[in-house]
């Protein structure tokens, strides 16, 4: 027999209720897994990618010798993390002699892997490494800016994909007000060859230019390094056409025969059928035929007020 | 401002996602040094950034103590979403009950003035008007039934309206389960509660699963469960593998002439395969033309052609000299032979 279960207190019931679908998405939470084994850059990379993420994710620190994306039944852990720390994408670093400095980003959908993206990481500078002007130094959860650079992301099917993916992963939550003044970092990618694309995480200075629109200069705050694209998975067509769905709550109706004007304000047009005068037939009231009568039944009436009102003074 | 909408033109901007694109940049083949391609990115970012700034500031933004706030577009990158799209929860019974007779729902006031203790109380729960406990006499009417006590009469009524309205919340969830619209808050299941508002409960084993199962741990001694005692109501175990035939000894008709219809079946189905190349039409036509021009040179001078590749494979050939009949069969012959292939 089944049960109505429900949470028992106020605190669970609301942890529950955060992690039911929603119309409009919060921004999706980073998992951080580490494979059997990570090199020093791989850790590194890891731990920046956290700081960069700091204010929506969660790493995990311990070895995971069963996640092996692309393998099949190597995705299961992974799924069931996804699940358990409610993440939809996942950012996991692996070390081996076939592919060292392997960075594997997945994205989930409904907690089952929807795609992934497997790169190397070379050239890698940390964070430590760049000396600039702290007050330059973003803050967490700040939204960044994305410059992406060169022909390759457009013509090259992985780094299309890889686009996709660094864009979900790094821009954080959907915003409808922003606050022009906090803006302060910028994510920039560059294609540098058809499989390698250079990454780095840049500062944001505004600089007056005697416009409303301030110069920007950008400064070097690190992370930075070179993405190489070994392999990826693109989602199932099936798939990808649930996850792009929008509710229909969202969408708006298109609103006919209302235009507005900055002059005039909101003009809205009516339509009216024809007045086939000719062919209709005219009210009752015009009927002379039966005015007499009818005022007959007029004076009748008032006579009969006249008798109950004659009976409620009795 | 043509240079900005030439800029616009080159770059592909969001403004959503305060994401700019550049794909007309190319680098050489070579890269340059490190520094250099660093240099080179930040400066095509710059002007990325700029690009997407000057779409930015121009917005119109209200003054905030922070800062300026602007409206954001909505994003025109679109990606994948988290989870699926909530389902709207199907209508209960008494939903669908009250659109059909067309009832309207009233706004009902929470206090209600209660005359008893003359005070203003809540409508529902606790220290409700008309509460059971508030009331210290019922009257007796004639109709009431000695031995029954009307103050436990009433509290089961209540108890019994409850369970009721208990058992139909039941069966609306149950409803909503099945078109996947639970509340994510509840779970219809003996496990745990459910982590996101998805996942299905878990489903009731079927008979069929069932007896499987059972068959399987009936069957599984040395006897393959054949001297087991069995239940009350317990059915024997169904045969599942073929029964074995053997065809009669003896030939005969009937069950006897099996074995024949069998073979001819074979057989048949090994002909019709192989039909198409019973007449080999192109090998019987070459054959055909080097009997005849054998027979030709061989009448003029009478003398047997020793060279004749055929001779060694044709056995009426030493007797083709006797006539025209019997050159006949061995045309016949020939193609025969064709035909064996």
């Amino acid at each position: 027999m089944l049960q109505i279960r429900t949470p028992k207190t106020g605190r669970a019931k609301r942890e529950v209720e955060k992690r039911a679908p929603k119309i409009v998405e919060t921004g999706k939470k980073t998992l951080i897994l580490h494979g059997t084994k990570t090199s020093q850059v791989l850790n590194t990379v890891l731990t920046e990618i956290y700081h960069l993420k700091k204010d929506n994710a969660v790493k995990y620190t311990r070895r995971n010798d069963n996640i092996r994306p692309f393998e099949s039944g190597g995705e299961t852990s992974m799924e069931f993390y996804s699940l358990k720390t409610d993440c939809s994408l996942i950012v996991f670093g692996s070390h081996s002699k076939k592919r060292p400095d392997n960075l594997v980003i997945a994205r989930t959908y409904d907690h089952h892997i929807y795609d992934l993206v497997e790169v190397g990481i070379e050239n890698f500078k940390s964070m430590v490494s760049f000396s600039y002007d702290k007050k330059l130094a973003p803050q967490i959860g700040s939204k960044p800016f994305f410059a992406f650079i060169g022909e390759g992301f457009e013509n090259v099917e992985e780094l299309k994909h890889l686009k996709e993916v660094l864009l979900d992963l790094f821009r954080g939550e959907v915003v409808t007000n922003l606050n022009l003044a906090g803006l302060d970092r910028v994510y920039v990618c560059t294609a540098v060859s058809s499989n390698r694309v250079f990454f780095t995480h840049c500062g944001l200075r505004l600089k007056k230019s005697g416009s409303v629109v301030p110069r920007m200069e950008l400064v070097e705050v690190g992370p930075s390094m070179d993405l190489v694209v070994r392999r990826h998975r693109l989602p199932e067509d099936g798939l990808k056409k649930e996850a792009m769905k929008i509710a229909p709550e969202l969408t708006k109706k298109k609103e006919k025969n209302v235009s507005k004007d900055a002059i005039e304000g909101k003009i809205g047009k009516i339509y009216m059928p024809d007045q086939q005068v000719g062919s209709v037939p005219l009210p009752n009231k015009a009927k002379g035929v039966k005015r007499e009568r009818r005022e007959a039944k007029k004076k009748g009436d008032t006579k009969k007020h006249e008798v109950k009102k004659q009976k409620l003074e009795a | 401002m043509g240079e900005v909408e030439e800029q616009q033109q080159q770059h592909q901007i969001d403004l959503g996602n305060l994401f700019a694109f550049n794909p007309h940049h190319n680098f050489p083949s070579v890269p340059p040094s490190r520094e250099e391609l660093v240099k080179e990115c930040l400066e095509q970012g710059t002007k990325l950034v700029q690009a997407v700034a000057d779409a930015l500031f121009s917005l119109p933004s209200v003054e905030d103590r922070d800062g300026p706030l602007v409206k954001l577009p909505a994003p025109t990158i679109r990606l994948p979403r988290e989870k699926p799209l909530p389902k709207p929860r199907p209508p209960t019974k008494w939903e669908v009950f009250a659109k059909k007779k067309g009832i309207q729902n009233h706004k009902k006031d929470k206090l209600v003035f209660d005359e008893q203790t003359g005070t203003w109380k809540r409508r529902h729960g606790y220290d409700r008007v008309n509460d059971d406990k508030d009331i210290p006499i019922i009257e007796a009417k004639m109709t009431d039934e000695p031995g029954v006590d009307p103050f436990a009469k009433r509290r089961s009524e209540k108890k019994q309206r409850v369970e009721k309205q208990e058992r139909h919340r039941f069966q609306n969830l149950k409803e909503a389960a099945k078109v996947g619209a639970l509340p994510s808050h509840v779970q219809l299941a003996a496990t745990a509660i459910p982590i996101t508002g998805t996942q299905a409960a878990p489903r009731k084993v079927s008979k069929e699963e069932l007896q499987n199962v059972a068959g399987m741990a009936a069957s599984a001694t040395a006897s393959g469960g054949k001297f087991d005692k069995k239940l009350p109501g317990e059915k024997p175990q169904k045969h599942e593998k073929k029964y074995r035939k053997f065809l009669p000894v003896v030939e005969g008709s009937g069950m006897g002439s099996l074995e024949r219809q069998q073979t001819d079946k074979v057989l048949s189905k090994l002909m019709s395969k192989n039909s198409h190349e019973i007449l080999n039409v192109e090998k019987a036509v070459n054959m055909y033309n080097v009997k005849r021009e054998k027979k030709r040179r061989n009448q003029p001078g009478k003398s047997s052609s020793t060279s004749s590749k055929l001779k060694p494979k044709n056995p009426h050939n030493k007797t083709s000299k006797k006539g025209s009949s019997f050159k006949g069969k061995s045309k016949k012959g020939s193609s025969f032979k064709g035909k064996s292939k």
